[in-house]
């Protein structure tokens, strides 16, 4: 598929007289242009399509109430403001719910990783009968659509509750809903948002590193442990990488266990899917605006297109400093068997 | 110490068994022990009070209500499949042919890599959600429609028409043209996909390719003999990736969240995620089994 190696280095004139007298050559020209242009197309073709809502939502988010209602006005606002940010700044609670959900998904983020690589080492070097079977059993949690055990969950951690333990304490066992807890424990215990997928990565990339990488440590003396932190996980940084942001954003952007354990809306996630709720409420027990505004369907979208910027904003920031170090670790991390 | 008179390898067993300690906990707690409380309660009757909850057996009766008198879970679990059977083919195609493009040399491909990997940052259920039932965004679109601007540079109509005059089954035309139109879901989809695919084109030894210009292969030629076998094992976890993915935000499941949650029937909801998962794991077992057979591992 290296098209573009046709024109090497530059020859000499006669033959490049030559050479444009040929047929063949005008051919081979004409179809590295053809498929330069047509690859700029697809290209940014289809990076409009996934720029296309972002930009529509800053484009709305800019508008006015009177440019809402001007037909000119398509992409550019007439009157650009700031209205919008402001009222969903105030009415979301945005940096409280900012500070919850940078701290929810970093604390799952760590816990899951060093589950994760842990588990992924030991499935990548043990080898005893039933150790297959245990790696089937990550696939199956991969497998199983996490709707078939919300129930349970929901009612496990509702009455939270380790070998009677806790009731012995307390008398009765813990409410952990509308907590922390439920996210933090899953993700320390690898059964969070798609850590079987983590479980994967990781095993398929110690399976890449050589025995005698180990085997050398100790000769030299290094216990297991030592070995492990200080031979194996610096190698696997690559796939830390990967596995962290991964887990980051997959954390900040989940609706189905936020909206599961936590009643009130404490993070993004949530806060999203009830930001139209939130905005009306705070409208209309605020006394800053009219009570018509809530009535208003265009405004009330324009509110909901403002929130989720403002949702996806900081993952967004996130992304542009990390995205050439992502693309780049993904690529080594052994994600590829 | 016991562990003293064991050989180097014996020990490796011991410990990698430590390492896999929290995992191994959190599965039989978090996994196993719901799994098994699920089932039980998709045959019984879940009564929630504040003291806990109480168990009714009654049976099939969940299985039945949801096949025979629930208003819409047969149809909508009709729909997801159709829909999973149809995005599937479509997500692979799409995310294989621009990993290939993507892993060629040329003016931004950092930019154009960065832009495409967005879907994985922005891929949430919820953000799609409220896109559909948007008001402003439909209005914008609407006048994009008009003034000629936007997406409708893809006006369905004309090539539909086109196609059909050509003389293609109308079948494959509707097929093709639904594909552009849902170009976005496709696109948000594959993320993940694209970046899978294109670790596996870097793994893919540049010697192979050399070798195939000698010998005078065109680019076309050294895809299908070279790029796809090599990617082939990746197809199938692509596969199984999508397949598994896409039932994380679909309607059904949003049904079976709402019959637990909304209407508080939990007995019913639980039993429409067992149905639920079962036509899933029969979807993946029948292309498993169809594509590991074309697959080709190299050792």
């Amino acid at each position: 598929m290296k098209t573009e190696t046709a024109a090497g280095q530059p020859p000499a004139k006669k033959e490049w007289l030559e050479r444009l007298g040929s047929t063949a050559y005008w051919f081979e020209a004409i179809k590295k242009w053809a498929w330069i242009l047509v690859r700029f197309v697809l290209i940014f073709g289809i990076s409009f399509v996934i720029l296309y809502p972002i930009l529509l939502k800053i484009s709305i988010s800019f508008k006015s109430m009177s440019d809402l209602y001007d037909p000119t006005v398509i992409w550019i606002p007439r009157t650009f403001t700031l209205e919008n940010f402001k009222l969903v700044f105030t009415a979301m609670n945005y940096p409280s719910v900012l500070m919850n959900t940078l701290w929810l998904s970093s604390a799952v983020m760590l816990l899951q990783t060093i589950t994760c690589v842990l588990a992924g080492y030991g499935f990548a070097r043990i080898k005893f009968r039933g150790s297959g079977f245990l790696f089937a059993a990550v696939i199956f949690t991969i497998l199983v659509p996490s709707q078939t055990i919300m129930i349970p969950l929901y009612l496990n951690f509702k009455n939270f509750d380790v070998m009677g333990l806790i009731e012995l304490f307390r008398g009765s066992p813990a409410n952990l809903i509308n907590t922390y807890w439920p996210f933090l424990i899953s993700a320390a215990l690898g059964m969070g948002v798609k850590t079987g997928l983590y479980v994967y990565i990781f095993r398929q990339f110690f399976r890449g590193i050589p025995r005698e990488i180990e085997e050398a440590a100790y000769v030299d003396g290094a216990g297991y442990f030592k070995t492990f932190g200080r031979i194996i996980l610096p190698n696997a940084i690559p796939s830390m990488v990967t596995v962290m942001l991964f887990s980051f954003v997959w954390q900040w952007n989940d609706s189905f266990f936020t909206n599961m354990y936590l009643n009130e809306p404490k993070v993004m996630s949530s806060m999203m899917s009830s930001s139209g709720f939130t905005i009306a409420t705070y409208l209309t027990g605020g006394g800053q605006a009219a009570a018509s505004y809530t009535q208003d369907p265009f405004f009330m979208s324009m509110m909901m297109n403002t929130s989720v910027l403002m949702a996806i904003l900081p993952l967004i920031i996130i992304y542009l400093f990390v995205q050439r170090h992502f693309v780049e670790s993904v690529e080594r991390s052994g994600l590829v068997g | 110490m016991k562990l003293k008179k064991l050989s180097l390898e014996q020990k490796n067993r011991y410990y990698g068994l430590y390492f896999i300690l929290p995992w191994f906990i959190g599965f039989l707690l978090l996994f196993m022990v719901p799994l098994i409380s699920s089932f039980r309660y998709s045959l019984s009757n879940l009564q929630v009070s504040n003291e806990g909850f109480t168990l009714e057996y009654i049976g099939l009766a969940n299985f039945r209500e949801a096949l025979f008198s629930h208003e819409s879970y047969v149809r909508m679990l009709t729909e997801s499949v159709i829909n999973i059977v149809v995005n599937t083919p479509l997500i692979i195609i799409f995310s294989l042919f621009f990993a290939v493009i993507l892993n060629q040399k040329f003016h931004g491909r950092v930019l154009a890599r960065a832009i495409f990997f967005l879907p994985v940052i922005l891929a949430s259920g919820i953000i799609a959600s409220i896109e559909n039932g948007d008001l402003m965004q439909s209005v914008v679109r609407s006048a994009n429609d008009m003034t000629g601007g936007g997406l409708s540079v893809m006006k369905n109509l004309d090539l539909t028409i086109m196609l059909l005059e050509s003389g293609m089954s109308p079948i494959i035309v509707e097929y093709l043209t639904g594909a552009v139109s849902r170009i976005y879901e496709i696109v948000s989809q594959s993320g993940v996909q694209i970046l899978i695919f294109l670790a596996g084109l870097q793994s893919i030894s540049p010697s192979l390719y050399e070798a195939a210009k000698i010998e005078g292969s065109t680019g076309y030629e050294a895809f299908w003999k070279i790029t796809f076998p090599m990617l082939s094992p990746l197809i199938l976890t692509n596969l199984v990736y999508t397949i598994v993915d896409s039932f994380i935000s679909d309607q059904t499941s949003r049904l079976v969240v709402d019959t637990a949650f909304k209407s508080f029937n939990f007995g019913l909801s639980a039993a429409m995620s067992w149905m639920y998962f079962g036509v899933i794991a029969l979807i993946l077992w029948v292309t498993t089994a169809l594509v590991s057979r074309k697959v080709f591992y190299q050792n």
